[in-house]
């Protein structure tokens, strides 16, 4: 457990809750008793149900044979494209709903960038008919219309956030200030493992289903339940930290986690936080982010909407201070050229975010027959514009 | 012998007045202290801008994300802040978000107030865990105030902890809302405010969050020992017009 929690809300330099006198209500009201109500039983039970039934899980262990052939080791994808809404932000979701519930609240927020959050959270809230309002930056609303007009329909109000560079991380600001403004009635379902403490941990702990599953299958597949490497992309990090977390104790599984590049880690335009950024604070917890020199957040780019943004989770930040975790990064390129590859391979449409996943294998040099797990976070319907702008499809 | 201290000894319904540094134009806060004195506002907070005030509405944070536009930052602020001592006898206090302080370092971030004559901070994202833990001794040794919000929700034992960690004023939001929002002081509030007082605090209290007129001023006096003026005073401040617009402001408090 040498990299989970401690009781401070820490791990190792990095988490901690820096949130305003206002917000403190609420997340001490969480922190006491997110673990107490995940543990209980009845929890644990309606919570799988769910996966199962209406999510679709478990999502499958798929041995992709072309993938394998072609790099030389084994190359298995984990499904949660395959998931109700389209990607692994469900699982998160579902966990939150049924917390929110049993704290008693009335109405759900969120944020969101490219929507897979917006629209997961939308769903529950459709599902457990609580109310529900989205944040989400004008400039993405505009980029991602599908998503928003999905939103609508599940009932939810999406409201622009405009302050900033109206993208997700004023999005978040936004529903931070929702939540200081409704302090007993709202509970707040943050969708990546950012956030004051508990919610990277609660969080890790919804998502740690990805490699719940994944050691099993894998092992009634290979005879073994330990990967040599586990690869997955990181804006937040909330899928990586999913495929990461029952891996995270044994040293013999390689975690590679790969962050978006941008038009370049040098070009002014990058999400690359572990190489561009610096300790600090961000949205309640200390991590590294992508910051001035005077400490004021810069504005990241991707051509991924869900790695647009300039942080990364503490426990991230930890895993890569300590080198538990290998930090790599992707162009927005490599990311595009890596989906249409998965496309023709495999015969899968990967979402951006996850092809810079996907992408790092071309850089990596196998001895053969590894096995390797690539979660393939979400599917690739939402990124179709900028796939056929891209490639002039 | 400190400045805050001295003040809530002297006086009662103390006026103290936020802007935020570098706005309208980055040359202007020292201007604006001067001004603000001059005009009669007891007690001053300077906002260091940040990129994301998460505790601030739309007003707050147009101010700052126009000042750092136009290039502010806290090493400018120290700068402009040199010859503070000379201009402004009032009480200064710095209010601002952790992570600029980070980056600039906080024994340095103390050392640079207690240089300039700064005598508190408000760093309303600094939890107080970590200020005990981490900050309270390099603020001690300079001789810096820290000032703790707390809200409706905030509960008594908190308070008293909070009540014991500082050592200059306690900040209480009138409600849990960001900057901007106006006071209605309903029987709920008054409440509260009441409640507070009967927790016979050591340290003074003022009133923010929601003053906007001479109204809610007194209002808030009647409960504390003063009330603290931010979104309404930049909106004022807006046009540019200094001069005028400051005192002007100021009067309407002090009438």
């Amino acid at each position: 457990m040498k990299y989970k929690v401690n009781e401070k809300g820490y791990y190792g330099d990095f988490g901690g809750a820096y949130i305003p006198e206002m917000l403190y209500p609420n997340v001490e009201e969480l922190r006491q008793n997110y673990l107490k109500i995940i543990d209980d039983a009845d929890f644990q039970k309606e919570f799988h149900q769910l996966l199962k039934d209406y999510v679709g899980r478990p999502s499958p262990l798929y041995l992709a044979k072309r993938y394998s052939e072609r790099y030389g080791a084994n190359i298995f994808l984990k499904r949660e494209d395959l998931n109700h809404t389209g990607a692994h932000k469900i699982n998160n979701t579902i966990g939150q709903i049924l917390l929110a519930e049993k704290l008693g609240k009335k109405r759900i927020i969120a944020e969101t960038g490219a929507g897979q959050h917006g629209v997961a959270t939308a769903t529950v809230c459709a599902l457990r008919n609580l109310e529900c309002v989205i944040y989400m930056g004008e400039v993405d609303i505009e980029r991602q219309a599908p998503n928003v007009a999905r939103m609508k329909m599940l009932g939810a109000k999406v409201v622009p956030a405009s302050s900033g560079s109206k993208t997700l991380k004023d999005a978040t600001n936004e529903a931070m200030r929702d939540w200081i403004n409704n302090p007993v009635d709202t509970h707040y379902i943050i969708g990546s493992v950012v956030g004051p403490h508990p919610y990277p941990d609660m969080v890790a702990i919804f998502q740690s289903i990805i490699s719940e599953e994944t050691k099993k299958q894998l092992s009634e597949q290979t005879g073994s339940d330990q990967p040599d490497y586990v690869l997955a992309c990181v804006g937040g990090g909330s899928n990586a930290m999913g495929m990461f977390y029952h891996f995270m104790d044994n040293e013999n599984v390689k975690l590679i986690a790969v962050e978006a590049a941008g038009k370049g880690v040098s070009s002014g335009f990058s999400a690359a936080t572990t190489y561009l950024g610096k300790e600090g604070v961000l949205h309640g917890s200390r991590s590294i982010l992508m910051q001035t020199p005077d400490g004021q957040v810069v504005e990241p780019h991707s051509v991924s909407a869900g790695l647009d943004y300039p942080g990364i989770g503490p426990q991230h930040a930890h895993l890569f201070k300590t080198g538990r975790g290998q930090y790599v990064s992707i162009t927005d390129e490599e990311s595009l050229d890596a989906g249409l590859l998965c496309t023709q391979l495999e015969g899968i449409i990967p979402a951006i975010e996850s092809a810079h996943a996907l992408a790092y294998l071309e850089k990596m040099e196998f001895k053969g027959g590894e096995n390797v797990v690539v979660c393939l976070s979400g599917r690739g319907d939402k990124d179709l514009d900028t796939y056929i702008k891209y490639f002039n499809l | 012998m400190n400045r805050i201290k001295q003040l809530f000894q002297e006086k009662k319904n103390i006026l103290s007045i936020y802007y935020t540094a570098g706005y309208p134009n980055t040359g202007d806060t020292l201007q604006i202290a001067e001004a603000l004195e001059k005009s009669g506002a007891d007690m001053l907070e300077i906002g260091f801008p940040y990129s994301d005030p998460v505790a601030d509405g739309p007003v707050i944070q147009a101010s700052s994300k126009q000042s750092l536009d136009q290039g502010m930052t806290l090493k400018l602020l120290f700068e402009q802040l040199k010859d503070l001592r000379k201009k402004v006898s009032i009480p200064v206090l710095l209010m601002g978000y952790v992570n600029p302080v980070l980056q600039f370092g906080v024994e340095k971030f103390c050392e640079a107030c207690a240089e300039v004559g700064v005598d508190g901070c408000i760093v309303p994202d600094l939890p107080m865990v970590e200020y005990e833990e981490f900050y309270k001794d390099c603020f001690e040794k300079h001789h810096l105030s820290n000032v703790f919000l707390i809200t409706p929700q905030t509960a008594e034992e908190r308070i008293h902890k909070i009540d014991g960690l500082t050592n200059g004023f306690i900040y209480l939001l009138s409600s849990s809302a960001t900057t901007g929002k106006n006071l209605e002081v309903g029987d709920t509030t008054e409440a509260y405010f009441s409640r507070i007082k009967n927790l016979n605090l050591k340290n003074p209290t003022m009133i923010g969050f929601g003053i906007s007129d001479k109204q809610t001023f007194d209002k808030a006096c009647s409960y504390a020992n003063g009330a603290i003026i931010g979104t309404a005073f930049v909106k004022a401040i807006a046009d540019g017009n200094l001069k005028e617009s400051v005192s002007t402001f100021t009067k309407k408090f002090k009438a």
